[in-house]
């Protein structure tokens, strides 16, 4: 009888396998999808489902493209993650262009071009956003206020597929700032963050999502709920998303602290925008951050850092994608410069010394 | 006017100076680099590259005017070694690898005449007059002197063969795409 | 006991129930035994005998030659059938010399040495010979020479002997058997082993899900005060030698150094009953326990095996396959090697032989690293896996060596975690074995170019004596066709 000798140890493996991580993201995702859903009504849901489908044609098409296996790369889960990410980060009421061309460049541009899964050094998501955001700036910004579906306020179903097909929407009568956005358009006017504040719905609100906002950002509590549980199920570890809240909690309450007209506080920055998305969904993605705990906390800490100066100092009243997006270039840095330490060994690699008294 | 031509001058002045010294301080004698050649070839003077030793060889390489695969002896590991210190690239993974050799001596057609005893550069050779020879294959490199002055063609030139002492894993094959779904 | 925490390590689905509560049985005589005469670390074996002979039971058929080899005995009595090249077993496939014996069934003991009467009044050089005589190797299945590390006390300041039982391999339960059924002497061997070592502490180790091993140990062990049974967690890979130290004693192991030179000695506990029937009955090492099990299997169980018995006769002592395998393994799956052949004998160090189903192996196509982080949480030795192997994969090794390839254990902890199924131990057990290959590359050509080098000096220092001899007897000639002119002309 000959048996295979192919490969060597280990003949045993863990149930893991790349598909059902995905899974368990998206599984995570969906609580908060479902409730922004019925949030923002029939056009958000076309905008979902839009940005997702496009993201796996794209996928599709490159990889037939590139001759390689499209089915079996199709359902790694990688391009659907993308795609719901990208949606998420994307305004509710966007026209179907938007989450088209936000795919084109998620998948084109920032994945498949450097060889598709686990070569990007760019978080797909984030630059579909950040390269929308930037080209237009007038659509990414047009939130609106909680249109509950079969509420009075909502749009029916075909005048949702108007309002996201044919852009017969008047955003100017409509549209809402978004709580980060009303402070920063107030203090450009001259009006202090502690007199701006107080018209924002209070903190609890903006907790549970009833605000305007990005598709997936506003319910940052059902957020944490889907990121609690990746931490539960050990898909994520708590480095990254700790080092990101608590650094961007310490900056708000320190600034706060020292000028409140000027700063807002640590509990209103962690809870508004974007940032538990993003701090247990974005800047957990495996590909674009760096390998070991130590140098997690390294990244963590630098999106929070980053994300919190581009909100206090920058133009734009959101800073989470270009904190994550220009954190992914350091990665490669911090993975070569912050190793775990070897077995027997010191930080510097050098073999440990021999206890005094032995040989 | 002045100031600029005087500022010039002076920075001429000042630089050559510097420049001067510093090939004084720093001068190179000779060319490092077919030292550290010629420490990497196995120094065993086959002649088999075709230059007459083991330093025309490297003088050779060190010039630019031979290939970093040229040593049959060396083998890949060699070529590897030089390509690296001369700075080049090259592609090893189509190049003839028949992995190290060994030579052997066929006992029924030795003839005992000592030539190839004589011959061999490393003393790996052992035997007496009129009696078989045999090749200690631990310090035999392979430079086939002996293959090539036996007059009863009684040397063989073999690959050394695997041992289990010697045996290691292969490279996981590359990457494999899943089954293609048509 | 006070316990300290290691790094990393994983925990794989361990299916010791398969063989746990089955009793160890003795194999009946095979019709034939294979006794390869390298079945350890170091030299192989010399062989004494010559085809045809007649031997008995614990007779010596190889002699160990050098510091470290061990001598091959006789299973049993028998004829030696034949010297030949068979199979060993080792995923190469290659052959090995190999003592075949014929057993005549009598199975009569030839001499044996004396029974040592008390082991502690003997010195540490006559365990130590007795064992080396014995031809014990270290039975965890690195088969490296007992004997070589009870003299570890003459070069080392020693402390403790660490009796190794946490057999954290899953499936393999011939340890925990061997201590449940032979835990007096297993205790016996393990203070005898301390005695050659000069070691005033002993600490049997034991993973905590083997509770009736801890309890009969710690039950023989009751009346030595030197004695400490520790119940260490259970995590893979909790028997490596340098993180099971730590996990007893705090202390870790330098890189490149030893345990003995933190005062720490390892030895499995089917080496120290090995030791016991060697020192208390002078009886040579010519068996051992084999876990046999996988779903592959119909009657997984736990056999006392002869030395040299081929696995398929085991397989067939356990009612044979139950369903082709798409592994046979010897050791555990993490670490152990795969089989080509059934047809291969056991050997000391072969710990269990596994028939493992396409479903317990769970192969998938390698998928692309999605650069998770797993195997840098997971690896016990601190190293970065997935950049050790992006670098062997494009034959980088000297970036391998200083991502620290050589301190790899090759636990493969960081392919059982792998999400994307990348076999990344694989890329480690190649990249050792080619830097291996290029070091013994590196001194051949060293050697070679040494003796290039006297070469050319002695040949011109015989020129150079030709030379002068040939300038002195011209000189001489010289001399004399001048004395003789001198004479010519002044007669």
């Amino acid at each position: 009888m000959k048996i295979l000798v192919d490969k060597s140890a280990p003949f045993t493996h863990a149930p893991t396998s790349v598909q059902k991580t995905m899974a368990t993201v998206l599984l995570a995702l969906v609580p908060a999808t479902l409730f922004n859903a019925t949030l923002f009504g029939w056009p958000a849901v076309f905008m979902f489902l839009i940005t997702l489908g496009s993201c796996l044609g794209a996928e599709a098409i490159c990889l037939s493209w590139s001759n390689k296996p499209v089915l079996p790369t199709l359902f790694d889960g990688s391009a659907a993650l993308t795609g719901w990410l990208l949606a998420m980060s994307l305004p509710p009421w966007a026209p179907w262009w938007i989450g088209v061309l936000g795919a084109v460049f998620a998948i084109f541009l920032a994945k498949q071009v450097f060889g598709g899964l686990g070569q990007n050094p760019f978080n797909p998501a984030m630059v579909g956003r950040v390269a929308l955001l930037i080209s237009f700036p007038v659509q990414m910004t047009a939130f609106i206020a909680p249109r509950p579906l079969f509420s009075s306020t909502a749009p029916g179903f075909i005048e949702s597929l108007g309002i996201t097909f044919a852009g017969r929407v008047d955003f100017d009568s409509i549209s809402a700032a978004s709580a980060l956005g009303y402070v920063k358009t107030e203090l450009s006017r001259g009006i202090p963050v502690s007199q701006s504040v107080p018209h924002l719905p209070d903190l609890m609100d903006i907790a549970l999502g009833m605000h305007p906002g990005s598709f997936g950002e506003t319910s940052a509590l059902l957020i944490l709920a889907g990121g609690l549980f990746l931490l539960a199920r050990r898909v994520i570890s708590w480095h990254i998303p700790t080092a990101v809240i608590g650094t961007l909690f310490v900056m708000g309450a320190l600034f706060n602290a020292i000028n409140p007209d000027r700063f807002t506080g640590g509990v209103f920055q962690v809870i508004s925008g974007a940032t538990f998305l993003g701090a247990f969904f974005i800047a957990t993605d495996y590909v674009t951050s760096p390998v070991s705990k130590r140098g997690q906390l390294v990244y963590g800490c630098g999106i929070g850092l980053m994300t919190w100066i581009i909100r206090s100092f920058a133009g734009y009243p959101e800073g989470m994608a270009f904190a994550v997006l220009l954190m992914n270039a350091l990665t490669p840095l911090i993975d070569h410069h912050i190793r775990p330490r070897p077995f027997g060994r010191t930080r510097k690699g050098e073999p440990l010394p021999l206890a005094r008294g032995e040989k | 006017m002045l100031l600029a031509v005087g500022s010039l001058t002076v920075m001429g002045a000042a630089l050559g100076t510097v420049l001067g010294v510093a090939a004084r301080f720093f001068a190179v004698e000779g060319n490092p680099l077919e030292a550290e050649i010629l420490s990497l070839l196995p120094g065993s003077q086959c002649g088999q590259c075709g230059f007459v030793g083991c330093g025309q060889a490297a003088a050779a390489l060190a010039r630019g005017d031979a290939k970093v695969t040229l040593c049959p002896p060396g083998g890949k590991a060699v070529a590897e070694k030089l390509a690296k210190k001369v700075g080049v690239r090259v592609d090893l993974s189509e190049a003839e690898d028949r992995g190290p050799m060994v030579a052997y001596i066929n006992e029924d057609l030795c003839i005992g005449c000592l030539r190839c005893m004589q011959e061999c550069s490393t003393d790996a050779i052992v035997g007496a007059p009129k009696q078989m020879h045999t090749v200690v294959s631990e310090v035999c490199h392979a430079c086939a002197k002996c293959f090539k002055i036996c007059p009863t063609e009684a040397v063989e030139m073999r690959p050394i063969a695997v041992t289990i002492s010697s045996w290691h894993w292969q490279k996981p094959g590359a990457l494999q795409a899943p089954p293609q779904v048509h | 006991m006070k316990l300290f925490p290691i790094r990393g390590g994983i925990h794989p689905d361990y299916r010791k129930e398969l063989t746990s509560e089955k009793p160890i049985v003795a194999l009946p005589l095979p019709r034939l035994l294979y006794l390869p005469v390298q079945q350890h670390m170091g030299a192989p074996a010399n062989i004494t005998v010559q085809p045809g002979d007649q031997v008995k039971k614990g007779q010596v058929l190889a002699k160990g030659q050098g510091a470290v080899s061990a001598p091959i005995h006789a299973p049993t009595s028998g004829r030696i059938a034949e010297i030949a090249n068979i199979t060993a077993p080792h995923p190469s496939g290659l052959p090995q010399n190999t003592i075949i014996l014929e057993p005549d069934g009598k199975d009569e003991w030839g001499d044996l040495p004396e029974p040592l009467a008390d082991p502690f009044a003997a010195t540490p050089q006559q365990i130590k010979d007795r064992v080396a005589g014995a031809g014990i190797v270290g039975m965890g299945g690195a088969a490296f020479p007992s004997a070589v590390k009870l003299g570890l006390g003459g070069s080392h300041k020693l402390e403790i002997l660490l009796l190794n039982g946490a057999e954290c391999e899953p499936y393999l339960t011939c340890d925990d058997r061997v201590m449940r059924e032979y835990a007096d002497q297993v205790v016996d061997g393990a203070r005898i082993m301390a005695h050659a070592l000069g070691t005033p502490r002993i600490v049997i180790a034991i993973e905590r899900n083997k509770p009736q091993s801890l309890e009969l140990i710690k039950k023989a062990a009751a009346a030595f005060a030197n004695i400490d049974v520790a119940d260490v967690p259970v995590q893979y890979p909790m028997g490596a030698e340098r993180h099971l130290t730590q996990a007893v004693t705090g202390r870790e192991t330098p890189a490149r150094k030893l345990t003995a030179d933190i005062g720490v000695v390892v030895h499995n506990v089917a080496t120290a009953r090995a030791v016991h029937q060697a020192v208390r009955f002078g009886r040579p090492l010519i068996s051992r326990i084999v876990t046999v099990s996988g779903n592959a299997v119909r009657e997984p169980k736990n056999i006392e095996v002869p030395l040299g018995t081929k696995v398929a006769e085991l397989i067939d002592f356990c009612g044979g396959l139950a369903e082709t395998p798409r592994r046979i393994i010897s050791g555990g799956p993490m670490m152990g090697q795969p089989l080509p052949d059934l047809d291969v004998p056991v050997v000391k160090g072969t710990s269990g032989i596994l028939a493992l189903t396409a479903g317990e192996v769970n192969e998938r196509p390698v998928q692309p690293c999605i650069r998770c982080g797993s195997c840098v949480s997971i690896c016990p030795c601190g190293l970065v896996p997935v950049e050790m192997a992006a670098v062997i994969r494009h034959e980088n090794m000297d970036a391998a060596v200083a991502w620290g390839v050589m301190d790899c254990v090759s636990c493969g902890s960081c392919s059982y975690i792998c999400p994307s199924h990348i076999p990344l131990a694989q890329y480690f057990n190649y990249a050792k074995g080619r830097l291996n290959e290029q070091d013994r590359e590196r001194r051949k050509r060293d050697l070679v170019k040494r003796l290039v080098e006297e070469r050319a000096a002695r040949l011109e220092k015989a020129a150079k004596a030709k030379r002068e001899a040939a300038a002195a007897r011209a000189a001489a000639q010289a001399a004399q066709a001048a004395t003789a002119e001198a004479n010519r002309v002044n007669p």
